[in-house]
Order: structure tokens, then C-alpha cells, then sequence
């Protein structure tokens, strides 16, 4: 009963927000309001027009967009996992490191960004890049902070039970830490998309804020709205996946 | 395998946990550390694991005086049952054999022969979340056993049951050391549970930890629990321990649980300037 209303009840109040616009646009109603020509707010079905007659041109800078956040994603997650394990291991690497990754946290992706594309041009990199540091800091941290959390007598447990310290690791630690690396995946999942746009406001040939830049010199509103909707669209799948992720792993809560 | 310390002492910074412990156990023989709670008895066990090393004296399990190789003879069972929540509860059981280098199916089928003895057939594919806390604690024993080591050390086993499975789980715990024939230091509070479970009692004092008795516990006993602890000579042996652990736990002048006057501090040096 509550899976099903966890479903029925976002889906509807989407619906109903759908319908009042609609509502709203399409008597005038909104325009009116602002003082403005009534294709500066188009409505819902204007929307759902546009994105079926533009479907071959939005789903190409989509898929651009897409596949930046991706590759970032999954460039960002592995290296964060690899440094947070590292760290782990050697106290040395983890003092040395971590000050630089805080550094590296606090340089605003809208600083670095342009500086990237004066090196690397317009193509994916530099999206990959930028993407891939903001994502990286999150995983870091809180697989981090998981592997510090490990219970202090398990590990004694274990070694009587003469586990090597990769057995340790492996069957007490990397478990333990699983939440935590989750927190900190839904985190990089929500900002990965946000980041990746402000790349290609840098500087880009395709996707999908090049084409919202474009449609805003040109007026196409509905067009705009369109890459919004699939902007949104893009974000919960991402987050939805990591959490059905999350959920398929960790099943021992 | 037989465990000797002579002269253990131990502390923790300026705090002394441990203060010149004598212990022995027998091959086979089970010993239990009784004392008030903190005065430093799992600390002990620790030492005798290998877990930790004494400040001073001398310790060695079955001729090892190195804590590596103390820890390859003595197998730990934590207070706290510590199952792995993300295992089943074949696979907590069999840990040890998998961090040897077993495969899957072979440490699972190893470890599976024993569920049915500890009443744990059927429950092979639980997770620890689903079982009882007697279940858990046999699932515990299971693993400590399972590792195949010739010493068993047990912190408090049954810390953490109501006093209805504590019992139950006693009588269940000494007919299995004695199936076994394994040497096994236990730590406990409780002295009824002490004596029924071990051959000697060690009684100690609060922190610093001193031995302040040692007895042997009535033999032979019923093999039924309840008529086991009612039997006279138990209630005398009870009796005589529970005289010990008051006498050790009163207030000893000469040493203080809490040190007072450090000659050294590290870093609290703004207390010189205060005194």
C-alpha cells in the first residue's frame, strides 16, 4: 500500500501542477500577469509539441549531455573510490592527500571551467573533467568517513580468526562502508548534471545548455521548456537508480 | 595447549589495567577471570590472544611467547556476538576457513556439519538480524570453534542475554566445552556462571587487576544446570569467591584506580601553571 501511494502520489501531484498550467497558459491567463506575447509562456501540450517535432535535435544534445555526465560520473566515482581505499590503507597518503582534495574542492566549477576549455576546446573533456572533480569529493569523504566507522572488535574478531588484512578489508571494512559511499554517490548523482552544464556554458558545440543558450537569443520558449523537462527527467532516473542501487546491495537493513 | 603468563602488568598510559598477574591453564583445562567490571579483565584476555602486547612479564600459549604467534593458537569470542550483519549465518560460521583461503562451497560445507549440534539446522541461510540472541550467541560460538584453534578465549559470552537464555545458554556452553576438550580462558562477572563453566576460578581485584583468589570449581558437577549451582558444595565454593571479589574490590590505598599527581603530562600542560 505504501510502495503503491510512494508511486501514485508524485506522479499525481505532478499531473495536477501539469494541468493548472495548462490551464493557466492556454487562457492567456499567466501572460496576462507578466505582460507579455502569449508564445513567451506556452503550455504544457505546446511543450509536448515541441519536444516531438525537435525529438531528432533534442535527443542528439541529449545524448551529448548525457553522455558528459556519465563518463564524469563514472571517471569521478572510480578514482574517489580508489583514493578513499588508498587512504584507507596508508595513513601517509591520507595525510598528505586529503588537503589537496579540499583544495581542489573549493575551486568553483564556473573558475575552472573556462580555464579547462582555453586548454582542452570545446569537446568532451573538459566536461568529463569538471564533472569528475565535483563528483569526486563526496565519494571520497564519505567512503572515507564509512571505512573509519568499522567496528574496532570486529576487526579484532577477525584477526583472531586469522583474516590477512585484505580480508579485512574485503569482509568487515568495504561492507561497512557501503552506506556511507551511497550517501555520498547520491550526493555526486544530484550535482554531476548541474556541474556538467555550467561546462558547457564554458564552451560547447552541442548539448543540451547549447541549445538553451541558442533557443534564448531565438525565443524558442517551448523549445527551452522542452530541454528542461528532459533535464529533470535526466535527474530523477539518476538519483532513482543510484537509490534502486543502493537498496539491491545493501540488503542486510 | 596450555597458556602461562608469569608477572603480567599492563597499562594504559598512566592508567595501570593489569598489575602482576600469574596465570596458567592445563591443556583442556577451562579457566575463568572473574572480577568487578573494569578492572581490566578483557585486557587480559587480550594479552593472552595476541590482540595486545603487557607492559611487562612474560606470556606464552602452547610455547608461543610472541603475540603472532599467540594469536595463531587462540581463537576470540567477542562480548558482543559481532556477527557480520551482511553474511548468513553459514557464512559468519565458516569466516575463519574463507580468510585461510577456502573456497565458498568448501568452508560452507564444512561449517554446515556443525549446525545441526547446535541446534542450528534450518537457520544455515539466516541473516544474524533474524535470529534470536541465544541463536546468535551459538552462531558466535560456532565461528570461534569452526577456526579450529586449540585455545578458546571467551569475553562475557553471555553479556548481553536475558538471565532465562543466559541459563539455558550456559548449560548448553558447558556441555560443549566439554565435547570439545579444548583449553579455554572465559571472563565473566558472574560468579555462578564462572563456576559452573570453568574447572578453576581466578578471582581478581578492581583496576589495577590483582589475583586475589583462586578455586576450583566443585567436581564433579550434575550435569544438569539447576542442580549443579544448588548443590552444596557449589553454594560454599560461590560463597567463598563472592567473599574474595568484595575483599578485592574495596578501595586498596596503594593503588589507586585513578592516578593522582602525574609526574608527566603531554599534552594538558596549562594544569602546571593551575597548581
Amino acid at each position: 500500500m505504501r510502495a503503491v501511494l510512494r508511486i501514485v502520489l508524485p506522479v499525481a501531484l505532478i499531473a495536477a501542477l501539469i494541468g493548472l498550467w495548462q490551464i493557466a497558459a492556454s487562457t492567456g491567463w499567466i501572460a496576462e500577469a507578466l505582460n507579455l506575447e502569449p508564445f513567451l509562456v506556452p503550455s504544457p501540450a505546446e511543450v509536448g509539441d515541441a519536444i516531438w517535432h525537435n525529438r531528432t535535435l533534442l535527443w542528439e544534445n541529449t545524448w551529448v549531455t548525457l553522455r558528459e555526465i556519465l563518463i564524469g560520473l563514472l571517471a569521478g566515482i572510480v578514482v574517489g573510490l580508489a583514493l578513499a581505499v588508498a587512504m584507507r590503507f596508508s595513513r601517509i597518503l591520507r595525510d598528505a592527500v586529503f588537503p589537496l582534495t579540499v583544495a581542489i574542492q573549493s575551486v568553483p566549477v564556473v573558475v575552472i571551467a573556462p580555464i579547462l576549455v582555453v586548454w582542452f576546446g570545446y569537446g568532451i573533456t573538459v566536461k568529463v573533467i569538471v564533472v569528475a572533480l565535483a563528483v569526486f569529493f563526496p565519494i571520497v569523504v564519505n567512503t572515507l568517513d564509512g571505512l573509519r566507522s568499522v567496528d574496532p572488535e570486529a576487526v579484532k574478531m577477525m584477526r583472531t580468526l586469522d583474516a590477512s588484512r585484505w580480508a579485512i578489508f574485503r569482509r568487515v571494512e568495504a561492507p561497512t562502508a557501503l552506506p556511507a559511499f551511497f550517501s555520498g554517490a547520491k550526493v555526486a548523482v544530484a550535482v554531476a548534471p548541474i556541474v556538467a552544464l555550467f561546462a558547457e556554458l564554458a564552451g560547447s558545440s552541442s548539448g543540451l545548455m547549447r541549445l538553451i543558450i541558442q533557443d534564448n537569443a531565438n525565443l524558442e520558449i517551448a523549445r527551452m521548456f522542452g530541454s528542461v523537462v528532459i533535464l529533470a527527467v535526466i535527474g530523477v532516473l539518476l538519483v532513482g537508480l543510484t537509490a534502486l542501487a543502493q537498496r539491491l546491495v545493501i540488503t542486510w537493513r | 595447549m596450555s597458556v602461562a603468563a608469569r608477572g603480567l602488568s599492563h597499562s594504559y598510559g598512566e592508567l595501570q589495567s593489569l598489575d602482576r598477574i600469574d596465570l596458567a591453564a592445563a591443556d583442556g583445562e577451562v579457566v575463568a577471570l572473574v572480577g568487578p567490571s573494569g578492572c581490566g579483565k578483557s585486557t587480559l584476555l587480550e594479552i593472552v590472544c595476541g590482540l595486545r602486547d603487557p607492559s611487562a612479564g612474560a606470556i606464552e600459549v602452547g610455547g608461543a611467547a610472541d603475540a603472532a604467534g599467540r594469536l595463531a593458537h587462540c581463537a576470540y569470542m567477542p562480548q558482543r556476538d559481532l556477527l557480520l550483519p551482511w553474511f548468513s549465518a553459514l557464512d559468519n560460521a565458516a569466516l575463519a576457513l574463507r580468510n585461510r583461503g577456502a573456497g565458498k562451497g568448501e568452508a560452507r560445507r564444512e561449517a554446515g556439519a556443525l549446525f545441526d549440534r547446535f541446534g542450528l539446522a534450518g537457520f544455515e541461510a539466516a541473516r544474524p538480524a533474524e535470529l534470536s540472541g541465544g541463536m546468535r550467541q551459538r552462531v558466535a560460538f560456532l565461528r570461534t570453534l569452526v577456526a579450529g584453534k586449540p585455545v578458546l578465549a571467551l569475553d562475557e559470552p553471555f553479556a548481553s542475554l536475558d538471565a532465562i537464555s543466559r541459563a539455558e545458554m550456559q548449560g548448553w556452553l558447558a556441555g560443549a566445552l566439554r565435547a570439545e576438550a579444548r583449553t579455554a580462558v572465559l571472563v565473566s562477572h558472574d560468579i555462578e556462571e564462572a563456576l559452573y563453566l570453568a574447572d578453576r576460578v581466578v578471582v581478581l581485584s578492581s583496576r589495577p587487576a590483582r589475583i586475589v583468589a583462586e578455586l576450583r570449581a566443585p567436581d564433579p558437577r550434575a550435569p544438569d544446570r539447576d542442580a549443579a549451582v544448588t548443590d552444596p558444595a557449589f553454594v560454599a565454593a560461590r560463597e567463598a569467591a563472592l567473599r574474595a571479589l568484595h575483599a578485592g574490590a574495596s578501595a586498596d590505598p596503594a593503588h589507586p584506580a585513578v592516578p593522582f599527581a602525574p609526574t608527566r603530562r603531554k599534552r594538558n600542560s596549562w594544569r602546571r601553571g593551575a597548581r
